[in-house]
This record gives structure tokens, sequence and C-alpha cells, in this order.
């Protein structure tokens, strides 16, 4: 089934934020930091104030006491945080702190008036290197704070101890998950308009949650929730990246409400790199203690994380998932991790794509290489040595997860059929013969999907849907998720075909504005169709109940003697008397002939809590050949076996997956946040950060198992992260392995060709 | 990504826009648009006027005459790539311009505007190095040659003086005994080691031009000089490559190390001259 949003996506014809023209729309631009710490110790707006077509340019003093603080929903206990205000204040602290707004008739006034601003700073010592932040003499990111150590968070499970007692090795690695930019293709924006006669605020905005968006955006400029509508139309890549309430959004609220005109802002290119959230950027010390057979006892972690300089949506939260995840799909006995969170004067970092699982699986599948390599283990065995049985499942992890249901085994099996392991590391010791450097690599993971269950989430980890049978019988299908391109349009239409027995044509799936989908809790950690699909489910059972009561009575039969099949009710029996869809959904609300207290019409809400999160898995292989002399990497070929249980569409399936899988892509061999020892972010563009091309994208083997979940009735387990985390540490071992026979332990990404290339030929970098 | 203000003059000819160019003090001619566009969105450029000669097909050609190749400078990447006539009789230069940017790059961005730009990064003067082309340039006194060793002056400055117009590239006729191998930035496509190798048939000397590497692309006499007279054997060539970045400062930043640019230039040279002499 192909997709059904795609034709408008595809031929221009979608609406986008900037698409949006309002009568007398203004535009808002904002003067950014060049400085990534620094006083301010005058602003000077008359010049540009007095640029034709500008109506208003304001600074911090001007707009921060009504926009209220940007807010973190995941700051730790006794964290020491600073106010996030939407402009800066005496201080700048980031490369890209917003420090003016202008706001004028069109961008070309706006953009010139910004060049007109005089904003004298006295540059002040930068804090870049999140290890040196936390030495004695460092110099402070938020002087204020005292410190640059944000919180410390410690997971402790099992007796680890005891565990490095029984050991009869501990492997030792230090890893840098490195800092990476999101880069989705449509930058941020959003248009603000405020109405004067009911004192409501209206905000199109380029986000994954508007539910959220909404929840909290009274918080910050005092406008009550149910004064709100937030509307998420087309949405061009959000990966995380628009998975969070940001300054700008509060700020042209305001400036719409206080200047009486619908404003709008579209965020530049290299606005987004700077001034949009960040990923990873993580440092670890990783201790695995072993038994000299393979089996593995336990983890330790010292890790940092780089908050930067603002606590955003989710910032505390997300290095603490890649705690829960290290033990990946093994039975090990115990975990520690010890996290530091650390401000550094750089943009935040928050979720991006697999948020914090991709640096735990990267880590444990690079530890169980690492553990093959020193115990002279086929790193096959080791893997499956230390998965737990299908039997075993619920498995209680030594992190204090449950995962649902897996069998790790049928994966691994079924990728090394298709990738012919075998004939591949006969290749490779040919193509080693002949000085080749040829490598093979894997990886087995787990992830933790369809997040989640309301105890571990802030404000609710439900989701909301809606059916409506329209009087005419066609289906309008309302749901609380936030799909933005991942194709629940097709997949809940599919779900509500199946499910109704209408024609799917006949189906419409709205989303994304609030004053349609009442509530919900949007789309991030692969949870739209797990989560929001089930609530339709449950709607659509609600409806199927109401009309087979409506049936009977229209069909003078009792209810229990009404069958539903293939989208009629039918007397049991009696093929010939029923009533279709259509005769039903008219009836009911043209409500001349309801049976007694039935209330008219066909509609039904429902919220689905989910019992538990869901685990898809699966096993990456990759082989690589590496050009000795350039350090350029060629992968040779890619399988990849995932599952996520039952499909509702594989189309989308494979969808997620290529497209995860170049994430990771990109990961692995080119992407970096680069930011020298001043906080200037060198890769602030598409000219520095590369990101992966068609060419760069192998042809992709992919392949699946199918494990239900006994989390939701459909079985399913969600497959938006599955690519980005099972594919870097497959590309990363097998470039690794590739690198072995030179005496190559370990890199850290992105494997870029001078990197290999001193590795290769034992050149300091 | 806003430009600041600017006036827009249309040249429907040369000399129009030589006119133009004389009339208007702080200008810049706009050819496909392919730099300059984003340096005036990112305001790097904010030119007071704009004189716009894409639309000169008196500078869109390519033919032969006198035994020579004339391109005019508004020629697109794509023309050259999928030229024919050039596949017959210039081969490195559709074989360089395949490797440029991106499809959308070539479809619209031009060798005249590519060369004026004198990005030390870009690929056509390592070509226009190595097949020793002739320039010509038009200006308020009439047409002048300028030789390729004497086009790129210094980083993102070329011979063209700001009231002049780039009208024709010349190059010679040659066999398929050419190669281009490039080592791309993997953000932007540009060069960090592009080596254009120009062998002559029977093997008594060759040409080598490299861009990427230093702060102008450059001819490596020195791997000229010691393959001159030589048989052009692979021990010979690899030999004689080591020299591609003799003498040469090499560029560094976050993409590439001085010391990869130079190691990448001799590792291209050695392959672009490998692959030429093996047609």
């Amino acid at each position: 089934m192909k997709r059904v949003e795609d034709p408008r996506l595809i031929q221009g014809l979608a609406t986008y934020v900037d698409d949006l023209v309002l009568p007398g729309l203004l535009q808002a631009a904002l003067l950014r930091s060049p400085y990534a710490h620094a006083r301010i110790n005058s602003i000077k707006t008359d010049a540009a104030r007095a640029v034709a077509g500008v109506v208003a340019v304001l600074v911090g003093a001007d707009v921060n006491k009504a926009c209220g603080a940007v807010p973190c929903a995941a700051l730790m206990p006794d964290q020491k945080a600073p106010v996030h205000t939407v402009l800066a204040s005496d201080r700048v602290y980031f490369v890209g702190h917003p420090v003016a707004v202008v706001v004028a008739i069109d961008r070309y006034a706006a953009r010139d008036a910004l060049e007109l601003i005089e904003v004298d700073y006295e540059p002040l010592p930068v804090v870049s290197d999140p290890e040196k932040a936390l030495e004695k003499d460092s110099p402070l990111t938020h002087p204020a704070l005292g410190t640059n150590l944000a919180f410390t968070w410690t997971l402790a499970n099992g007796n680890v101890d005891a565990a490095f007692a029984q050991a009869d090795r501990v492997v030792r690695q230090r890893m840098v998950h490195q800092r990476l930019i999101p880069m989705a293709i449509e930058p941020r924006g959003c248009v603000a308009s405020w109405h004067n006669g009911e004192q409501s605020l209206t905000l199109w905005t380029s986000t994954q949650i508007p539910h959220l968006v909404r929840t909290l955006l009274p918080g910050m400029i005092g406008v009550p929730e149910n004064k709100i509508r937030i509307v998420a139309p087309e949405v061009g890549g959000g990966f995380g990246s628009k998975l969070n309430l940001y300054a700008e959004e509060a700020l042209c609220s305001h400036l719409a409400m206080r200047l009486g005109a619908p404003v709008k802002w579209i965020e530049s290119r290299r606005e987004n790199a700077a001034a949009t959230i960040h990923g990873r950027d993580q440092i670890g010390e990783y201790e695995v203690a072993v038994k000299r057979d393979g089996t593995v006892l336990a983890i330790k972690a010292r890790s940092i994380a780089d908050i930067g300089a603002y606590n955003q949506l989710l910032t505390p939260a997300i290095p603490t998932l890649t705690g829960s995840m290290l033990s990946g799909c093994y039975k090990l006995k115990a975990v520690r991790m010890d996290l530091m969170g650390v401000y550094t004067n750089k943009m935040a970092t928050d979720a991006y794509r697999g948020a914090g699982r991709p640096e735990a699986t990267y880590t444990i599948e690079r530890l169980m290489d690492l553990i093959a390599g020193e115990l002279k283990l086929d790193r096959v065995k080791i893997r499956q040595k230390n998965f737990p049985k299908p039997s075993e499942f619920p498995f209680n992890t030594a992190t204090g997860l449950t995962y649902d249901s897996g069998n790790y085994q049928g994966a691994l099996k079924k990728a090394q059929e298709l990738s012919g392991w075998d004939k591949l590391l006969k290749q490779q010791a040919a193509a080693r013969k002949s000085g080749r450097l040829f490598g093979v690599g894997l990886s087995t993971y787990v992830e933790i999907c369809a997040l989640g269950p309301s105890k571990m989430m802030a404000a609710g980890g439900w989701e909301w849907g809606c059916v409506r049978m329209e009087m005419s019988g066609k289906v309008t299908v309302i749901t609380g998720a936030t799909p933005h391109g991942q194709g629940q349009e097709t997949s809940f239409a599919q779900i509500a075909a199946d499910k109704l027995g209408v024609p799917i044509e006949d189906i419409v799936v709205m989303r994304g504005d609030t004053a349609v989908a009442h509530y919900g809790r949007d789309t991030y950690g692969s949870r739209a169709t797990v989560i929001g699909g089930t609530a339709l489910l449950m709607c659509m059972d609600k409806i199927i109940a109401k009309a087979r009561r409506f049936a009977a009575h229209l069909l003078g039969t009792k209810e229990k003697n009404i069958e539903f099949k293939e989208g009629r009710f039918v007397v049991r029996g009696n093929g010939k008397k029923s009533v279709d869809w259509k005769t039903l959904s008219a009836e009911s609300y043209v409500a001349k002939n309801l049976p007694p207290n039935f209330e008219p019409g066909l509609e039904a809400s429902s919220f689905f809590e989910p019992p538990n999160c869901t685990y898809p898995f699966g096993t990456h292989i990759v082989a690589v050949e590496l050009d000795g002399e350039t350090g350029e990497v060629e992968i040779v070929k890619y399988v990849g076996v995932d599952d996520c249980g039952p499909q509702i569409n594989p189309l989308l399936v494979e969808g997620q997956l290529q497209g995860g899988i170049a994430h990771s892509l990109g990961q692995a061999l080119f992407e970096r946040a680069v930011y020298d020892e001043n906080g200037q972010l060198l890769t602030g563009e598409f000219m520095d950060y590369a990101m992966p091309r068609a060419k760069d994208v192998p042809e992709y083997i992919l392949s699946n198992t199918v494990t239900p979940s006994p989390s939701n009735p459909m079985g399913i387990k969600g497959c938006g992260e599955a690519g980005t985390i099972g594919a870097t540490p497959a590309i990363a071992n097998a470039v690794l392995d590739a690198l072995g026979p030179l005496g190559v332990r370990h890199l850290d990404l992105p494997f870029t060709p001078e990197k290999l290339w001193r590795a290769i030929h034992r050149k300091n970098g | 990504m806003i430009p600041a203000a600017f006036s827009y003059i249309r040249a429907n000819t040369v000399d129009e826009a030589v006119a133009a160019l004389a009339q208007h003090e702080d200008a810049k001619v706009l050819a496909g648009g392919h730099s300059l566009i984003p340096a005036l969105k990112l305001r790097l450029a904010q030119p007071r006027t704009l004189i716009d000669i894409s639309r000169l097909s008196d500078l869109n050609y390519i033919h032969e005459r006198n035994g020579r190749v004339m391109i005019g400078a508004m020629t697109t990447h794509y023309q050259i790539e999928s030229s024919a006539f050039l596949h017959e009789r210039c081969p490195l230069l559709p074989q360089l311009a395949a490797q440029i940017g991106d499809v959308q790059v070539r479809n619209r961005g031009t060798i005249g505007g590519s060369l004026v730009h004198a990005d030390p990064a870009a690929d056509w003067p390592a070509a226009i190095l190595a097949l020793e082309a002739d320039l010509e340039l038009a200006g308020p006194g009439g047409r002048r040659i300028v030789k390729a060793s004497d086009f790129f002056v210094e980083m993102m400055q070329s011979a063209v003086q700001p009231n002049e117009v780039l009208c024709e590239i010349r190059v010679p006729v040659t066999g398929p005994t050419v190669a281009y191998a490039k080592f791309a930035q993997k953000a932007s496509g540009f060069a960090i080691a592009g080596v254009a190798a120009v062998v002559e048939p029977k093997g008594k000397w060759v040409r080598v031009g490299i861009t990427g590497v230093a702060s102008k692309a450059y001819r490596a006499t020195a791997v000229e000089n010691a393959l001159r007279g030589e048989e052009l054997t692979e021990a010979a060539i690899t030999a004689a490559a080591e020299h591609a970045s003799d003498e040469i400062e090499t560029l560094n930043d976050i993409h590439a190390s001085a010391e990869f640019r130079a190691h990448l230039a001799i590792v291209n040279t050695r392959r672009a001259l490998l692959a030429a002499a093996a047609e």
C-alpha cells in the first residue's frame, strides 16, 4: 500500500509553515550572538528602528518578563539550572543565543535592520570542552551557578562489585559519542496570530508536539490552555529536533499579542545549525566484567553528557536513556552508570533520532566485539551465549527494565543467512591475503519504543484518538499522535479499513491541530502507531458495539443475533437481512428511528494507556572495504533484519529503516558538530556539515522476523529509530574489523578518511 | 538568508555587460549564480548592482576553430559533461565536469562563472592549467587573452578585472590520454585534492594541474619535470607523483590537515597519471 500523503508532498502541494500567508502578516528576524560567552554592555537599536518598514525592535529587557522561561520537563532533583529567557538578558551563553528581535513588514526590512543593531559585547572566557569544564580552574559557563556540573545521576542495579570480583577479565574502553546536528531539511518556523476579540491565540509551528506545546505554552505567555490552538502543518523533518518548546515560539506568540498583528518567523539554515538542539555528545569510560568463556557479568560506566548552555525540554533525561539500555540484548547481572551532566557554552543537546539509546547500543556492541577480541572468542557465539532465550521473556534486565518479547537468536540467524556470513568471512580472508582492508561487522540490538507508560513520562504517556462515522458513511479518523512524514495517514487508514470493513478511500486521517485532535501526546520515541493506533482500535470497538445495537433495532432482532463482518451487520443465519455502515450512519444522525435511550451519531474517542514500552530488536550485518591510501570506506554489503512485531504496512517500515540507516551512516562516517575552543561552530552549514547523500547509501538487503509484543492488541512494536540504533555499531564494527590486522583496537566516530588514513599508517593526528 | 538591496541590470550582449560594468561602481556579474547567490544571501557579498549575463546566448557554445576547442564562458557544466563533441576532442573537460557538485549545480553553474570566482577548491582550474588554456576577456579597451598560468592570482581572485567579463575558454584538441582524479570534501563536494593530468600520447611529456590543495590551483612542475622524456611506467609515475606538492603551502582546515592534503595530492597525481597513460 503506497503512502496516501505522498502525492501532495511530491507535487509541492503540501502546506508548510512558511507557505502560510495571513492579512497584515509581519516578519520577525532574530539577532544572534556571535560570541559563545560575553557580557552585553549595551544594545543600540535606534538605527534599526529607523529602517523603513520596521515595526518594532525589542531586546531581552522588553520581552523576557512577558515570555517567561523556556521549560525543561526533565530537570534532575537538585539540578542547578539557569533561567532560560527567550532573549539574552545581560549575557550571551552560546553562539546563536538570540539577543534582539526585529519585526518588520517584510523579511528584507527585518534583515536590513538586524545589521544596524549595535551590541557592545565584552567577550568572557568560554567553556567548550565538557571534560575540561570539570577541572578545578575551568572558567564557568554560567558564573552565577558557581559550577559547570549540572547534575549527577546514578543507575545502580545488581551487585556490580561482586560481579567484577568474579570476573576473569575486565575489558575497558573509552568512547566518545560525537555531537550531531539533526539538520531537518525544513528548518524551524512559526506563525502566531492573536485574536483580540476572543483573547485567543493560534500558533502554527513546525513541531512534532503541538499538544505538548499547548500544554506548556501557557506557563510562558500566560494565555490559558483553552484559548490556545496549536497547528503543526506539514513538517519537513524533525528527528527529535522539533520535540521541544523553543524560545522563538513563545516570543512570536508574545509579539503577535503585543503588536496586534500576525507574526511569522522562519529559521535560516545557519540559525538551524546553531540554535536548534543538537544530539548525542557523551563521553564514557566503560568497563565490562567477563568470564573466560565469554559470559558477560556486569558493566560500569562513568559518563559525561554535554548539556550545552541550557536545558531544553528533555535535555537531562536523554543520557539517562543510555544507562537504561546499556545492557543491550544481554543477560547481565549488574549495571552501574555514573553520569555527570555538564554545562558548556554551546547549543543545548536533546533528543535526536534514538535519543540516548544509540549511545547505549553503540557502547555495548563495541564492547562485545572488544571482549571477543580480547578473549579470542567468536563474536557471534559470544553474543548468542549472553542472549536471553525466547522463553525467558518478559525479561527483566540488569538496568531495571522489562523487555516485552524477543527472539534475538532468530533475527541473528536470519541476518547471517541473508548476508552469507560464512561466505563473507571467506571473502574477507581472501581479501586480507592480497593486502586489502576488508571488514565484516555486526550488531545485535534491542531498543525501547512506544514511549511510554505514563508513570515514566512527565506529562502522560497515553495517546488519544477519535473515530467518527460521518452521515454519508465516510470515516474520519483523528489521532492525537502527530505524524509528520512517518506515514500514519496511510497506516491508520489501513487499521480503520481493516477493522470497520470500509474502503480505504472513504477514510481521512486528521492530525496535528489541537482544534481538531483535542488531546494527544504527539510523535516521538516510535510511539505513534503502537499507542495512537491502539487508541483508534479502542474507538472502533466502541463504535462497532454501538452500531451492533442500532443494527439489531433496525433489523428487528436481538443484539446477540447480529454478526459484524466485512462492513455489514448481518442477522446470523439470514445473510439477506443486513445493514451497512452507510445506512447506519445516515440513520444515526437523522435520528428519527433510534432505540430507546440511544444517543444519535456514531462517534467515539478513547485514551490508550500502554502497560509497558515495547522492545523491538534485530541484527545488522555490514561488510566494508577501505581504501588504504585515502581512508575512504565503501559499504560492500548491508543486511538488516529487524523485528518490530507484525507490520501494518511493510513499505512504511522499510522506509523508516532506510532513513534510519542513512542517519547511522552519517553518524558513523561523516557527521560531527565541531566547536572550536572559542565556542565557534565550525560546521554551521551544509558546506561544512557532511550529511549522507543518495549516492552514499548502499543497496540495503532488509528483512524481518515477527515477534509480537504482549503490550498492545496488535502486537506491534514501532520502527522509527531501529535503523539509527542498529546500524551505527554494525558499521563501526565492520570498519574496525577491517583495521584489526593492523592492531587498531578502537577509534571514535565518525570514521572520516583522514582519521582512518592516520590509523592505517599509524600517524598521529 | 536574505540579501541586501541591489539594483539589477540584464545584459543582452557582451558589449552591454562591459558598458554596464563601466557605468556602475561596485557591480558584480551574475552568471550561473552558484557562488554569488549564496554569498549574497549570507550578505558576504553586498554589491550595489548585479549585471545578469545568464541569458547571454553569444557566450554559450562549444566548437572547434583552427584546431582549437572554443568554449563560451556561459556554457554550463552539464553542457560540457554531456557534449559528444568534447568527449571526442577534449575528453578531460567532460570527465571533470561530471565530478562537479551535483546534478542541480551542474545544470545551472557555468565554467566561466566558476573560473572567475577562483575558488581554490573548484574543479575547473586543474584542467585549465593542465590543458594550458587561453582565456579571452572583454573589457572597456576591447578583448585580451590571459594564459591559464596567469589567470589564478590569489585565493578567490582571478586575473579578470572588475570592469571585465570572461568570454571564452580555448583549449587544445587532445587524445584520450587525460584524466581527472578527485578527492571531494564530503559536505560541499569541492575538491580537497583534484588532479588533472594530460599525457602526451607517446609519453614524451605530461602536464599536471592540481586544485584544492593550496590557496590557488597550480601546475605540479616538479612532477612534470621528473617525467619529461621518461617512459611512463608505473614505477616512474609513482616516484614522480611524490613531488605533487613540492614547495607548495598546503591548506589546512577541519576537513583535511595540510599533511593529509599533501598526501592526497600525491595519491591523486599518481592515479590521474596512471589512468591517463593507460588510455
